[in-house]
């Protein structure tokens, strides 16, 4: 079912947790709110659900007007950060629990709701846990049964709260792929809240990425990485460098270093972003860049290896990242409290006061 | 953990307050006061009860008199227990559950039945519902008595006892926080599905303690139904005020007796509560287990 929200805005005493804010999400899709604590993605969320109320605007289910819809009436299923799972009642019961309470006229009878709860078991794959308690349970395994409960009604809207926020790297991967996997079988919109820009990336059709109570961007994963709007989804998006450059003689500079303009950029003060990946990293400066940086930690990350650099001679707010693949890690053989010069390849240029980024790239490279 | 088990040729380590003598100080101290304050008096009130003979003890228990005030006794906490169940889980359940403004103050005001003196509490009730006083003048043109009779004694309970069961209610209700509420409403259940498939299981233990508290009180209850009751015996006398009166007529053996019969009700009062409190650490002892494990 799709969902149509509409200058939805919420203050709690005085603080703005939503200012006036919009979204159109198609039937079947799978949304992913991204953003800060504090940034109202839970608010948005509950709001949706009819937890919370709005204080302006309205939502629609489909065609169905629900802005004054009592929560109970909106029919959505919910998953909370922490499961929220009945700790008296057995998985089983817990699982059929939305079916117990469905009005004698349209619950379905006693087998019925246990076959139901069976074949809801088998597609999270615990039917062996039924007759469990909650406090016996995994945390992965508590998540599949808030799922499963959550399922249960068979709603059209699915809302989830930091899925996957509790529980270890490895189990958080598996589920990831596992929801994924049930969303394109059973074709329920689902909306879900995280602060996990790699979980956000991997699962959404679409992401929204929210902060201070404003959505700053709506994009697919792919276009949202190769071209953020704003500084804060740059920022935000992660494993950025920032470099403050003063132009000078085509050159922008900061201290002793500096970085050449690329053919064609206009002159202006302002900062560079650049990620990464994007670097060449040698022991002489070259002649697109003169970035000399100490190396102070290097840590192997999966396929690449990081090298941790802090800036010699000129100023930056934080500490360089840079990941090299082995190969050429190796090759070099940097060591920790060595001097490097990095090079970046493509970057992104904020004017001083502009709002959206100009992408560059050096065509000299080396 | 094992620097408490020291192998040979360890060390011996010690945690901070581990010191033995401050510890086996405190607890012969401890010990002895609890013998002399409570074990010795509990124990002489059965020897003084059967000091004429095990058939005067149950005759004086069978007089008549005694027998009333049993009655009243077991008709105030009938009554009692569960006004203030219901009463208690309303309150637990304002204070935790809605934000409003007096949330605060309600939460301090709770509370006076515990700071004021139960004598206190009597008088007031006296003053407001007696003959004279400003509610008890327009009962009385209506024939209605509270004060002097079993209404006034009932009432005076309520009074006094009224905070136990929201006392144990809402720092529990609290902790939980209302998550499982919210996910049972969205799962389509009403108001009185909520409450009883969900929120009456989660704090069933609590309520439990809470209702022996109050029980244990409304039973032994002397000030305030003291000062309302007018001490009529036959008529308004509940068992802690026979006690004193049979020891003022100088039947000592008889107000032992009866004194017996509430050391006994507070024994299986101690033994319930004994058990709740047992069943409700042992259910939170698995869930933390399980958690434990479930994190390792």
């Amino acid at each position: 079912m799709s969902i149509l929200i509409e200058n939805i805005s919420k203050k709690f005493g005085h603080f703005q947790a939503l200012s006036p804010l919009s979204l159109d999400i198609s039937e079947g899709e799978m949304i992913g709110l991204l953003g800060p604590s504090g940034s109202g993605k839970t608010t948005l969320l509950r709001i949706i659900a009819g937890l919370e109320g709005a204080d302006s605007g309205r939502i629609q289910f489909g065609d169905r007007d629900v802005t004054n819809l009592h929560v109970r009436d909106r029919r959505v299923g919910f998953v909370f950060q922490n499961y929220a799972l009945f700790r008296h009642m057995t998985v089983a019961d817990n699982v059929a629990f939305g079916l117990e309470v469905l009005p004698r006229k349209e619950r379905p009878s006693r087998a019925e709701i246990q076959k139901r709860v069976q074949h809801l078991l088998e597609m999270v794959q615990l039917e062996h846990l039924a007759n469990r308690f909650p406090s016996q349970l995994s945390g992965g395994q508590k998540q599949r049964i808030a799922l499963a409960r959550a399922l249960a009604t068979q709603p059209e809207v699915l809302l989830l709260d930091e899925p996957f926020g509790a529980l270890d790297a490895k189990v958080r991967k598996e589920l990831r792929r596992w929801l994924r996997g049930l969303h394109d079988e059973l074709g329920f919109t689902s909306v879900f809240v995280t602060h996990d820009q790699e979980e956000a990336l991997e699962l959404s059709d679409r992401v929204v990425v929210m902060s201070n109570g404003n959505i700053e961007q709506i994009d697919q994963p792919g276009t949202l990485y190769a071209s953020p709007n704003s500084r804060f989804v740059f920022d935000f998006l992660g494993n950025a460098n920032v470099f403050e450059g003063k132009t000078d003689a085509g050159v922008w500079r900061n201290g002793q270093a500096s970085i050449a303009l690329p053919n064609g950029a206009q002159q202006e003060d302002g900062q560079l972003y650049i990620r990464s990946h994007e670097f060449f990293v040698s022991t002489e400066a070259t002649a697109q860049a003169d970035l000399p940086l100490r190396v102070i930690a290097i840590n192997p990350i999966g396929a690449e290896v990081r090298l941790e650099l802090a800036p010699i001679g000129w100023q930056s707010n934080d500490v360089w990242e840079v990941d090299l693949p082995h190969k050429a890690f190796d090759k070099n053989g940097f060591e920790k409290g060595q001097t490097v010069f990095v090079t970046p390849k493509a970057g992104y240029f904020f004017a001083h006061d502009a709002k959206q980024p100009v992408e560059i790239h050096w065509s000299i490279t080396k | 953990m094992s620097a408490t088990k020291s192998a040979p040729g360890q060390r011996h380590t010690l945690r901070v307050g581990d010191n033995p003598i401050v510890k086996w100080l405190l607890i012969s101290v401890t010990l002895f006061l609890t013998v002399i304050l409570l074990v010795v008096p509990l124990i002489s009130i059965f020897q003084l009860a059967f000091m004429e003979g095990v058939a005067h003890y149950f005759s004086s228990l069978m007089e008549a008199d005694t027998l009333h005030a049993v009655g009243l006794t077991l008709l105030v906490a009938a009554l009692t227990v569960p006004i203030n169940l219901v009463f208690g889980v309303m309150l637990a359940w304002a204070v935790t559950r809605f934000e409003f403004r007096g949330r605060k103050v309600l939460m301090t005001l709770m509370d006076i039945p515990f700071a004021v003196s139960p004598v206190v509490a009597g008088l007031l009730y006296l003053l407001l519902y007696g003959n004279n006083g400003w509610i008890g003048a327009w009962l009385y043109d209506h024939d209605i008595q509270l004060m002097f009779a079993w209404p006034g004694i009932v009432m005076v309970t309520v009074f006094v006892t009224c905070p136990f069961v929201a006392r144990e209610l809402i720092p529990l209700m609290q902790q939980q926080g209302r998550e499982d509420e919210e996910a049972a409403v969205i799962l389509g259940a009403s108001g009185w599905q909520l409450f009883r498939r969900v929120t009456l299981p989660n704090i069933k233990w609590a309520l439990i303690y809470g209702v022996i508290l109050t029980n244990a009180r409304a039973v032994g209850e002397f000030g305030a139904v003291a000062v309302v009751s007018g001490n009529i015996r036959g008529e308004t006398n509940t068992l802690p005020l026979l006690v004193q009166a049979q020891y003022e007529d100088y039947q000592a053996a008889a107000a032992f007796a009866s004194a017996s019969l509430l050391a006994m009700l507070a024994l299986v009062t101690l033994l319930f509560k004994a058990f709740v409190e047992w069943r409700q650490e042992r259910s939170l002892n698995i869930e933390s287990d399980k958690e434990r494990k479930a994190v390792a």
